[in-house]
């Protein structure tokens, strides 16, 4: 089966808010290796000028990640999700996430390229609070390897 | 506090070695969510015709930006952090050892500022990974908020 290119242009609506936990972004930082007190410790963000921990750089991956996996599984993408590999990311933050923040993601597809048996495909997670402020835009690009 | 004023193209703001090892990718698949079988299943990831384990693109994106954190001191100032992904982070599993504590994948990182921007008070950060001198992400770059 091969990539539907007229995937470009589809958005995959918000589905339920993702709930930004305290301890979550405890767990992401220590898997990251991040350093910041920030991450881990209620005063030293405080001190920083934020309501709670914030979250590290990468973050927003998990929430990106979960959106995109409705692109994956749509029976109607022809994504093999074991062949899929990681090609760029980038992460714009309008404004940092911190614990407490509850976030819904759109999903645009933006790009579908073929490359010989395969394709790359570009997606971008407009990620918001659940009142409509901007929080952070994603864009991650998947390189689905063709079957030889 | 890093002064804006005070920095220079070319300017080297820190460097750090970062081990990565069979553990630390079942961690970061759990805390990621990132289950794929190629980080932390050798039969699968040889089957597939990679040449063992490899780390997740995405936990060597997330760890190497440690250098920008520690060097601006606030993670909430990093206003824009994107990389391409090229050679994968092969992790191996040897004979006789703890896999939680081998020491691991040595991922080699240096941070130099790229580009400034005076009007916008940002400082770009060019980040150099490798491993065993060959470059696993290009155009790693943190764009900083000052």
């Amino acid at each position: 089966m091969s990539i539907n290119t007229d995937l470009v242009g589809r958005i995959y609506p918000a589905g339920e808010p993702y709930q930004v936990g305290r301890e979550k972004i405890r767990e992401f930082a220590t898997a990251t290796k991040a350093t910041s007190p920030a991450h881990y410790d209620v005063a030293a963000a405080r001190a920083l000028g934020y309501s709670d921990v914030v979250a590290p750089p990468t973050f927003a991956i998990i929430i990106a990640q979960r959106a995109d996996a409705q692109l994956i599984a749509d029976p109607d993408s022809g994504i093999d999700f074991s062949r899929v590999v990681h090609a760029d990311q980038r992460f714009t933050h309008h404004r940092p996430i911190v614990a407490g923040d509850e976030l819904v993601t759109e999903l645009h597809v933006d790009q579908v390229r073929t490359m010989g048996a395969g394709a790359m495909i570009t997606s971008r997670a407009e990620i918001s609070t659940v009142d409509g402020v901007k929080v952070a835009t994603t864009v991650s690009s998947l390189l689905v390897r063709g079957e030889e | 506090m890093i002064a804006f004023d005070s920095l220079e193209k070319g300017q080297v703001i820190g460097s750090t070695t970062i081990h990565v090892n069979r553990a630390d990718l079942v961690r970061y698949a759990g805390a990621s969510g990132d289950f794929n079988p190629i980080h932390w299943n050798e039969r699968f990831a040889t089957e597939v015709e990679l040449p063992n384990v490899i780390a997740h693109g995405m936990f060597t994106m997330g760890a190497v930006v440690d250098v920008v954190t520690d060097w601006v001191g606030d993670p909430g100032a990093i206003i824009d952090y994107q990389t391409r992904f090229t050679k994968p982070v092969v992790v191996q599993d040897p004979a006789g050892t703890n896999p939680a504590g081998h020491e691991g994948t040595a991922i080699e990182v240096q941070g130099k500022v790229g580009a400034l921007d005076a009007e916008a008070r940002t400082a770009r950060i060019d980040l150099t990974v490798s491993v065993d001198g060959t470059k696993v992400l290009v155009k790693a770059q943190a764009v900083v908020r000052l």
